[in-house]
């Protein structure tokens, strides 16, 4: 078992007075709840400070701790807690007092109990929704693909950790992995719901729905902006002067001679119509122009833009003054 | 691993489901009408249509937003004005987060 320092986790020292632990608890759960951070691994934090919280809010079970974090030398691996260490402390109630049970550590529930101990509540969604027949509660996940599954379409594993109450009304996670489908068209932020995948209902009411919100892994060429697809393409000074015919490969795989129009801009955009995601409205493909200049290493390019500054009038900051 | 695990399983991209009733959304989110009606009051979801709360529907999006809701004040103790105001804020980050991107991968 790894030992937890809940006052490292919280970021307070061993002396903090409860208002401190209260604010620095506050503060971090502020910054890691999965549905306001970006961290990748928000979730896991948030949990981590919960439970630190958990421990370190009650004073008696934060006595124990205290007496605990004593026998525990810093780079010890496994952990141990010596046996019997809680009989001077009645957790009364049992171990959880907030929260999904399924959210705590080993660690937690080897000190202070799990289900099958301290008569701790299995919640499975939060308190006060009452009946015989609850819906079980949605699940939600996210999942991370690539452009390519967005236009062909594709099925994707996932694994998820699914909170399950054994007979001895323990809460043990199991470990279940889904072969999802990707509906082709599907765009970033867009939520797939898989119906009566999430958690069990109670009383014999259908289970929760699961639902895996989208993200799209970055992509060496392209940018997605909703359902429309951005490519930047490099071309040279003439090129953009002199129009040209030059290739693009598109995202569904495939290549095209895109003509570019003479006197274009940099960053000018070149669209092809449905060519972005597909769907029933599908998206637009936009081709970027990048202008990109050959080096002066290379003594003919000298040679001509010398001969161009001295020939052509061109005062491309007229407009400045 | 057992077979049944690993079938696969399709579902339908959420945004573009038919709109939900009142009943319909406070039976996914379990949550009590009342708890819905409030939040449509503090503006964390819109009906798209409806004059009345029975006549209510919500995009399927509406989902998201209150199960957000109901975690933020749960988790952080706030009420549901408070929730509206993360929600939109969030909203707008995103939004120029995007932008960001799109600015900074065009000026390379």
């Amino acid at each position: 078992m790894e030992y937890k320092d809940y006052y490292k986790i919280l970021g307070v020292d061993k002396g903090a007075t409860q208002d401190e632990i209260k604010r620095s608890y506050r503060k971090l759960a502020r910054k890691y709840h999965p549905d306001v951070s970006k961290e990748a691994d928000a979730e896991v934090k948030f949990k981590e400070v919960g439970e630190a919280y958990e421990v370190l809010k009650d004073p008696e079970k934060r006595e124990a701790y205290n007496q605990l974090g004593a026998n525990w030398k810093a780079g010890q691996s496994g952990f141990q807690p010596p046996p019997d260490w809680e009989q001077n402390f009645d957790f009364g109630g049992g171990g959880y007092t907030q929260g999904n049970a399924q959210d705590y550590s080993s660690f937690f529930e080897d000190l202070f109990g799990g289900g099958g101990r301290g008569g701790a509540y299995y919640s499975s969604g939060g308190a006060g929704r009452g009946g015989f027949q609850a819906k079980g509660e949605n699940v939600r996940a996210r999942i991370m693909i690539d452009l390519e599954d967005a236009i062909n379409g594709a099925t994707k594993n996932i694994t998820l950790q699914v909170p399950e109450v054994n007979e001895k009304g323990q809460v043990i996670n199991k470990t279940r992995t889904l072969k999802v489908k990707i509906p082709k068209g599907i765009k970033e932020g867009q939520t797939i719901r898989l119906s009566k995948q999430g958690n069990p209902g109670m009383g014999g009411a259908e289970a929760g729905d699961l639902m895996l919100e989208v993200a799209f892994n970055p992509h060496r060429l392209y940018t997605v902006d909703g359902k429309d697809i951005y490519l930047n393409v490099p071309v040279a000074p003439w090129e953009a002067t002199l129009g040209a015919k030059v290739d693009v490969p598109t995202p569904d795989g495939k290549k095209v001679g895109m003509k570019i129009p003479p006197d274009s801009q940099q960053g000018r955009k070149l669209r092809l119509k449905g060519k972005g995601l597909p769907g029933k409205q599908p998206g637009d493909f936009y081709v970027v122009l990048q202008i990109a200049l050959p080096p002066s290493s290379n003594p003919k390019v000298k040679e001509y833009n010398e001969k161009m500054r001295d020939e052509i009038n061109f005062n491309p900051r007229s407009y400045l003054f | 691993m057992n077979a049944k695990n690993i079938s696969i399983v399709s579902g339908y991209i959420l945004e573009e489901e038919s709109a939900m009733t009142l009943a319909e959304l406070c039976w996914t989110c379990q949550t009590p009408a009342e708890t819905i009606i409030r939040m449509v009051d503090h503006g964390v979801i819109s009906p798209l249509e409806g004059k009345s709360s029975r006549q209510w529907r919500f995009h399927r999006s509406a989902l998201i937003r209150a199960d957000k809701a109901l975690r933020l004040r749960r988790d952080l103790g706030i009420n549901l004005a408070g929730a509206a105001l993360v929600l939109e804020l969030l909203d707008e980050i995103d939004d120029l987060n995007g932008k960001l991107n799109q600015l900074m991968k065009s000026n390379l």
